[in-house]
C-alpha cells in the first residue's frame, strides 16, 4: 500500500456533508450501546486492568508462550505453520489448498489476511475466494476493503446494497430492506458454504495451555465455513496469544461489549484439533509484530484486541470515514501501527487526531492511544518527514514563544493587523482555519495587561 | 524450519522486561439469582428462555414451540425430550445436514450475565449440526446456571480439552446500515430450555 494523505482523503469525504454526518451518528450510536454495556459490569475497570495485565504479561514471554502454544496445538492434532512475513503467510495459505486441490475457499473475517493481501494472491492462482461474514461479502462484491474492522460496510447505505444485491444476486430492483437483503446473502453464502473445499477464519485468541484458538462471530460464518469442509485454515498474528484458558474469561467479557454493545457473540468457537477425517492448520504470522515488540513505546499497541471501540468514539474518524486511513485498520489504533510499518507513507495518520483521548478511554486493554499518537506525530518530527512549511512554521512558532518579548510584539501587531486586513486576504487558502469558520475578534487588551489592571505588575 | 527458529529468536530478542500475570480472583459479578438473569440476558440477546421445573414439563415446553410443531426434520441429541427424526448416526457427511429444520442439543452450562450456552462437541457426532439448522434448542440443567465467564471456565477446567463453544442467542448481524437481523447464516431462533 502506498499510503494517503489524510487530510485530502478526508476532504473527499466530508464534502458530502450528509452522508459525512450519517456516518458519524451510525458510529456514535454504537459508541452509546457500548458505553450501557460496559457501565452495566460493576467490575468494568478492573476487568480492563486484568485484560492489560496479560497482555503484558504474555509479550514479556511471548517466545515461552509461542512454544507452548505449538507443542500443545500439535498434540491435538494441528498442524502449526511459521510466516516471517505475508508473502510466506500467502504462499503456506495457497501451499495447503494446492496440494489438497481445493479451488474453492469460504473466509471469516481476518484483518490479517487483508493486511496480507491473501484474496488477490489467492485469486490470481485460480482459487475462488468468498468472505462469508455479510459486510464483508458486501465490500468484496464491490472490490473495496473493509472501512472498519468490525463493520466492513459502515460506509454503504442500504440503497447502495440493495442496488449491488440487484445486479450480482439479483434481488429485486429497489429492494432495501435489510431483513430482505440479509436473507439474500444467506441463500447465495450458504451455496458457497456447501461447496466450499476449504475454510479460512482469523484467531481471537490463541490460548497457550491448551494449544486451542478461539474465533468469535455473531453471524455464525466461521463455524459454517469451519464445519463443513473438511479442511480449517486458522491464521494469526504472534500477539493473539494469551497463557490460560481462564484468561479468556477476561477477554470474552471486554471484547462484545466494547465492539457492539453485546454481552457476548453469538458463538465463541474453541478449536483443539481436526474434526473426525478433517484437517486444522494453524498458520502463525510474524510480518513487523517482533520489530514492533522491540519498541518500547510502540509494543503496547500488540495488546490490540481488535474491537472497534476507538473508531466508533474518534471524532475523527466519524467524520472522516475508514477509508481517509489508506491503511487496512483504521482509527486511532491504525494511526499508530500504520506508521510503525512505514512511517513514511503514513506519516499524516498520527496527525489525524485531536489527541483527546476518547480512544484512551474506552480501550479495553488499556493502550494508552493517545499519548502513542503523540509520540508517533515526534517519531515523524524527528525523521524530518513533516511538510517544508509545516515545519517552517513549527520553528517560526517555537522562535516566537521562546522569547517574551517576541511574543508581545506579534501579539500587538496581530491585534491591529488582523482587523484592518481586506477580508480576501485574511481567508486565502493560507488560513485552513477560516475555511470552515470566523477568526475570532480581537481582543482590545491581552491577558497580560487585565492581569496587571487587577495585580499589579506580573 | 528457518522462519519458526528467526520468529522465535526476534520475539526473544525483543521481549521486554517480565512483567507479573495478574491475579483473576477477584473478578467476576455475583446475582441474587442467576436463573432468572439468565432469561433476561438470553432474551436481550434475541433468544428465548424456557423455564421447565421438571422433564415432563421440558417436553410439554418443546412440543409447544411454534418452530418444533412446523419442523419437517428434527435432529436431537437428548433423547428423553424429543426422539428426533433425523438419524444422526446413519450420517457419513455433514451437508446431509442440510435442511434440518430443528436441533435438540444438550448445553453443558448457561452462563447468566450473557445469554451463552457451552456446548461440548464431544457430544455433537457432526459439528455442523448447531449451526447448519434452521433453529436450535439447548436443553440445560438449571443447576448449570453459573453467574459470570470466570465461573463457566472454572466449571470446564476439570474437564478433557476439546473442541467446544458458547452459543448465546440466534445468529444475528447488522452489517446493513446497522439493522438488527436474526438469522444471518445460523439459527434463526434460538430456545434454551432450563431444566429442574
Amino acid at each position: 500500500m502506498t499510503g494517503v494523505s489524510h487530510p485530502e482523503a478526508a476532504a473527499r469525504f466530508v464534502a458530502d456533508d450528509a452522508r459525512a454526518h450519517w456516518h458519524d451518528q451510525a458510529l456514535w450510536w454504537v459508541r452509546k450501546k457500548r458505553d450501557v454495556a460496559s457501565s452495566a459490569v460493576p467490575d468494568w475497570e478492573a476487568l480492563r486492568d486484568a485484560a492489560a495485565g496479560i497482555k503484558a504479561h504474555t509479550l514479556s514471554r511471548i517466545g515461552d508462550y509461542l512454544e507452548e502454544f505449538e507443542r500443545n496445538a500439535t498434540a491435538r492434532g494441528a498442524k502449526v505453520w511459521f510466516a516471517r512475513d505475508a508473502a510466506e503467510h500467502n504462499a503456506v495459505v495457497h501451499g495447503i489448498l494446492s496440494e489438497r486441490g481445493v479451488t474453492r475457499l469460504v473466509k471469516s473475517k481476518s484483518m490479517l489476511t487483508e493486511e496480507c493481501h491473501l484474496n488477490p494472491y489467492l485469486e490470481a492462482r485460480g482459487i475462488e475466494v468468498t468472505d462469508t461474514d455479510l459486510g464483508e461479502r458486501i465490500v468484496q462484491l464491490r472490490h473495496e476493503p473493509p472501512s472498519h474492522i468490525v463493520l466492513p460496510a459502515i460506509h454503504l447505505k442500504k440503497e447502495e446494497i440493495g442496488e449491488l444485491f440487484h445486479q450480482r444476486l439479483g434481488t429485486e430492483k429497489g429492494a432495501s430492506d435489510p431483513k430482505y437483503l440479509t436473507e439474500a446473502a444467506r441463500q447465495h453464502l450458504r451455496r458457497r458454504f456447501l461447496e466450499a473445499g476449504a475454510g479460512l477464519t482469523g484467531v481471537n485468541f490463541a490460548v497457550a495451555e491448551t494449544g486451542g484458538v478461539v474465533v468469535c462471530t455473531n453471524e455464525g460464518n466461521a463455524d459454517m465455513g469451519t464445519t463443513l469442509p473438511p479442511i480449517h485454515i486458522a491464521c494469526m498474528g504472534v500477539e493473539k496469544l494469551v497463557p490460560r484458558r481462564q484468561d479468556l474469561a477476561v477477554f470474552l467479557r471486554l471484547l462484545a461489549r466494547s465492539a457492539t454493545g453485546q454481552p457476548v457473540t453469538t458463538y465463541t468457537t474453541h478449536f483443539h484439533g481436526p474434526r473426525r477425517a478433517g484437517e486444522l492448520h494453524i498458520v502463525v504470522v510474524d510480518n513487523g509484530r517482533s520489530a514492533q515488540l522491540g519498541d518500547k513505546v510502540f509494543r503496547r499497541s500488540l495488546a490490540c484486541i481488535r474491537c472497534g471501540a476507538c473508531m466508533n468514539t474518534c471524532p475523527v474518524f466519524r467524520r472522516s470515514g475508514g477509508y481517509s486511513y489508506g491503511f487496512i485498520v483504521p482509527g486511532p489504533i491504525g494511526s499508530i501501527l500504520a506508521p510503525g510499518r512505514d512511517a513514511s507513507a503514513y506519516r499524516t495518520l498520527p496527525f489525524a487526531s485531536s489527541l483527546c483521548g476518547s480512544c484512551t478511554d474506552v480501550c479495553p486493554v488499556r493502550i494508552d492511544l493517545h499519548h502513542e499518537l503523540l509520540a508517533m506525530r515526534q517519531e515523524i518530527v524527528r525523521r524530518g518527514m513533516l511538510p517544508a512549511w509545516k515545519r517552517a512554521g513549527m520553528k517560526l512558532a517555537g522562535w516566537v514563544l521562546r522569547f517574551g518579548w517576541l511574543y508581545r510584539l506579534a501579539a500587538w501587531i496581530a491585534r491591529r493587523a488582523i482587523p484592518a486586513l481586506p477580508r480576501g486576504l485574511l481567508y486565502s487558502r493560507w488560513n485552513s482555519w477560516g475555511r470552515q469558520r470566523e477568526l475570532p475578534p480581537m481582543p482590545r487588551e491581552t491577558f497580560r495587561d487585565l492581569y496587571r489592571r487587577h495585580h499589579g505588575r506580573p | 524450519m528457518a522462519a519458526r527458529e528467526e520468529i522465535l529468536a526476534a520475539l526473544r530478542r525483543n521481549a521486554p522486561r517480565e512483567t507479573p500475570l495478574p491475579d483473576l480472583s477477584r473478578l467476576g459479578v455475583r446475582f441474587a439469582d442467576p436463573v432468572p438473569q439468565y432469561a433476561e440476558s438470553l432474551k436481550s440477546v434475541g433468544g428465548a428462555c424456557v423455564i421447565a421445573p421438571d422433564r415432563p414439563a421440558a417436553r410439554r415446553a418443546l412440543s409447544e414451540l411454534a418452530v418444533h410443531r412446523v419442523a419437517k426434520r428434527v435432529a436431537s441429541l437428548v433423547p428423553w425430550i424429543e426422539q428426533g427424526s433425523v438419524e444422526l448416526a446413519a450420517l457419513a457427511d455433514p451437508h446431509e445436514l442440510e435442511g434440518v429444520d430443528v436441533a435438540v442439543l444438550p448445553g453443558e452450562l448457561a452462563v447468566a450475565e450473557n445469554g451463552a450456552v457451552w456446548v461440548d462437541g464431544a457430544s455433537l457426532p457432526h459439528r455442523a449440526l448447531f449451526v447448519i439448522a434452521e433453529h436450535l434448542v439447548l436443553v440445560v440443567d438449571a443447576g448449570a446456571v453459573v453467574n459470570d465467564m470466570h465461573e463457566a471456565y472454572a466449571r470446564l477446567a476439570g474437564r478433557e480439552v476439546g473442541y467446544g463453544l458458547f452459543i448465546s442467542g440466534p445468529s444475528k448481524t447488522a452489517d446493513i446500515e446497522q439493522a438488527l437481523v436474526i438469522g444471518a447464516h445460523g439459527a434463526r431462533s434460538c430456545t434454551v430450555i432450563l431444566v429442574g
